[in-house]
């Protein structure tokens, strides 16, 4: 690996090997980088090991082999208030990411624990709503929200840490049409490394230039989205299935960075 | 703060009551408490005078008496109990319309009755003037274990998620052509709940995880600062320290 590369990327995972305490080994050494700046998606079916790749990015699962670093940072116990800061983790369901009373102080949460307080933290809560075009819920408790507000909130929640690089578990998941593309639209306007783990490939092709397959716990394929998603071979090797009638040859790939 | 956030038992307000800092309510209403339960029950002109105290509040925090005597049929179960006292304590026996009733058991069916609906209506007024949320960071702010602060704020949170799950299993048992009638369907109705307890656990395992994601470390961190001025604590105590000379002069007199 040259230094350069070492300096930029926003996450790096080398030689991830797990296996659970019940003998079940979910990963064989699964080896990847992502770049600062860049839209990755993690495809996979299910019970690929998505969901335990995602809990070694911040340091919650440990213990197997191989290493994760975070912008240069490695995972491991001596860092971990300030790796938990940089990866921000979306939890699939909202209900157990906003687990505050009100959305304000859920989205203070995260920076409240790094020691933000007063007016700063006040600036950094207003920031991160408006990102995700929420200020006006600010008071408002989160079930009394819906379904796709609380998926914007939880996402504000994890911009309030100002992470290295936003991993979200199935994003697109349980939202209706619109939902769904207001969420891209803030996906994409948003300045930060995003890690997309989904099955929702459509939303992948149009949110990622770069997709991963993650299958049998090793990254089986790594590449363009529209290029992996045109392979029929490969789809089919990995139990990935189109949504009927879409051809991803027939729509623009996603444009990178401006 | 909490606009949308309405409770049953809060009633909406700007009175001065309603913007006395949480934590000073909190510790009047307490103090209060204790003052009444330590008068001697005796002084029955003393609970007449704190009942003019509390009403003094309510009228004070604009809550309209029937919304306050309505929260205050809560009681009704707890009372039960002091209305039996006459007919089974033992000891000197009066005889009233007719019926034979204790001495020692009416006085205490009145202690009972008058410092319950005292400390009850007390509550009723706070909780009224009060959010949720406030008395939340009351509790946090006079010091009490974090850990109770963090179960009764996640108790607010996820009671509604809890109770909705609840509906949708009951709307599926329907569906299916289940209703319970008799003990013959409680078998089914506990496997319900233990179904609920267990999703309700894993739900609780997934909030932790996306609680250590954030950096919990095991303390909530501190959001909202609430203070209260020299000013503000006298304003809160006065309710406390009146009744504080009422209890004096019933020990006195």
């Amino acid at each position: 690996m040259d230094p350069v590369t070492a300096v930029t990327a926003s996450l790096e995972v080398s030689g991830l090997a797990f296996a659970y305490p019940d003998g079940h080994q979910a990963l064989f050494g699964v080896d990847f980088t992502i770049a600062r700046g860049e839209r990755v998606a993690l495809l996979g079916p299910n019970g690929a090991g998505k969901t335990t790749l995602v809990l070694h990015l911040n340091g919650i699962l440990t213990g197997g082999t191989g290493t994760v670093r975070v912008a240069g940072l490695p995972v491991g116990r001596e860092h971990m208030a300030q790796i938990r800061r940089r990866v921000g983790i979306v939890f699939q369901d909202p209900d157990d990411q906003l687990f505050m009373p009100t959305v304000r102080e859920d989205v203070a949460f995260g920076p409240a624990a790094a020691g933000l307080r007063g007016p700063e933290l006040e600036a950094r809560v207003d920031h991160a709503l408006a990102l995700v075009g929420m200020a006006a819920f600010k008071d408002r408790p989160p079930h009394h929200l819906s379904f796709g507000q609380r998926r914007r909130v939880a996402v504000a929640t994890v911009l309030a840490m100002e992470p290295e690089i936003l991993v979200l578990d199935e994003p697109s998941s349980n939202l209706d049409p619109a939902s769904r593309r207001e969420l891209a639209d803030i996906l994409r306007s948003l300045d930060v490394t995003v890690l997309m783990v989904t099955h929702d490939l459509p939303y992948a092709l149009e949110l990622c230039p770069r997709s991963l397959v993650l299958s049998d716990g090793v990254i089986a394929a790594d590449g363009k989205t529209a290029d992996l998603l045109a392979d029929d071979e490969l789809m089919r090797a990995h139990r990935l299935e189109l949504p009927y009638g879409f051809d991803p040859r027939s729509v623009p790939a996603a444009p990178g960075r401006p | 703060m909490g606009a949308g956030h309405a409770h049953k038992l809060y009633r909406h307000g700007h009175s001065p009551v309603h913007g006395l800092p949480p934590h000073t309510k909190l510790a009047a209403v307490f103090a209060f408490v204790v003052v009444v339960v330590s008068t001697p029950r005796e002084a029955m002109w003393a609970f007449g005078l704190y009942a003019v105290l509390l009403t003094l509040v309510a009228y004070v925090a604009r809550v309209p008496a029937g919304f306050l005597l309505k929260r205050l049929l809560i009681e009704v179960p707890f009372v039960a109990f002091a209305v039996l006292m006459p007919f089974v304590a033992e000891g000197e026996r009066v005889e009233v319309l007719g019926m034979s009733l204790s001495v020692s058991g009416l006085w205490g069916a009145w202690n009972v009755l008058a410092k319950g609906t005292l400390g009850v209506a007390a509550s009723v007024l706070l909780a009224s003037t009060t959010e949720l949320r406030e008395l939340l960071l009351g509790l946090q702010r006079l010091k009490l274990p974090p850990l109770l602060v963090q179960i009764a704020s996640f108790m607010i949170r996820y009671g509604d998620v809890i109770t909705d799950e609840m509906r949708r299993m009951r709307i599926a048992r329907e569906s299916r052509g289940f209703e319970a009638r008799g003990v013959r369907h409680w078998g089914v109705l506990a496997k319900s709940a233990g179904a609920l307890f267990i999703r309700s656990y894993e739900r609780g395992e997934r909030v932790h995880l996306a609680m250590i994601s954030r950096g919990y470390t095991g303390s909530m961190p501190v959001i909202d600062e609430v203070t209260a001025s020299r000013a503000q604590w006298s304003y809160a105590f006065a309710l406390p320290f009146a009744a504080l000379v009422v209890c004096l002069l019933g020990w006195t007199l």
